[in-house]
């Protein structure tokens, strides 16, 4: 699976405002994916996973083996730019 | 299968759903989880999913979780490896553990 395809389920599933989706081995079943969204608010790191998972249903353990997430709100996402 | 699932997670203060076991883990992100877990010392379960393709199946149908590693902590999910890892860098993770300790 293109990382492009997996950006494009989690945008259509999610009102995000920024992802980043990277294939990690180049093989199409590994990636790397940040994810921001004002839904993740007031949701423990858990939740906000699972909201993400969702969106790539069947996908998740069939085309895609791993996913390496990190989601924000958009307020902590802002503060991660202000560190670098 | 899902009875025995429920009754690990229920009985043991912490359980980890990984592939392998803690002695030899096999796969990258159980192994992480079991790294951060032996850092702190803590006592906790370790079940392997290739045992048997089944645990794995019933495991997420219980948690809604998809993929292993799974780590429990007094019967609630906490998450995979990348939470863990998280919780690890903020702290927040030592007292998740610290909970587990003297009941």
């Amino acid at each position: 699976m293109e990382a492009s395809k997996v950006k494009e389920l989690i945008t259509a599933g999610l009102a995000v405002s920024h992802v980043e989706v990277e294939d990690t081995t180049g093989t199409g079943d590994h990636f790397n994916a940040v994810v921001v969204s004002d839904d993740f608010k007031e949701l423990s790191l858990v939740d906000q996973h699972q909201l993400v998972y969702r969106t790539l249903g069947n996908y998740l353990t069939n085309e895609i083996h791993a996913l390496q997430l990190k989601t924000y709100s958009k307020s902590a996402w802002e503060k991660t730019k202000l560190e670098v | 299968m899902k009875e025995q699932i429920i009754n690990d997670i229920d009985n043991n203060p912490i359980i980890l759903y990984m592939k392998g076991t803690k002695e030899m883990p096999m796969c990258g992100f159980s192994n992480s989880v079991v790294q951060v877990l032996n850092h702190y010392g803590v006592e906790y379960k370790d079940v392997n999913v290739l045992s048997d393709p089944t645990i794995r199946v019933k495991l997420s149908e219980y948690s809604g979780w998809p993929t292993i590693p799974q780590l429990f902590v007094n019967g609630k999910l906490i998450g995979g490896a990348d939470i863990t890892m998280e919780l690890h860098n903020n702290g927040e993770l030592l007292d998740i553990l610290d909970n587990t300790k003297g009941d």
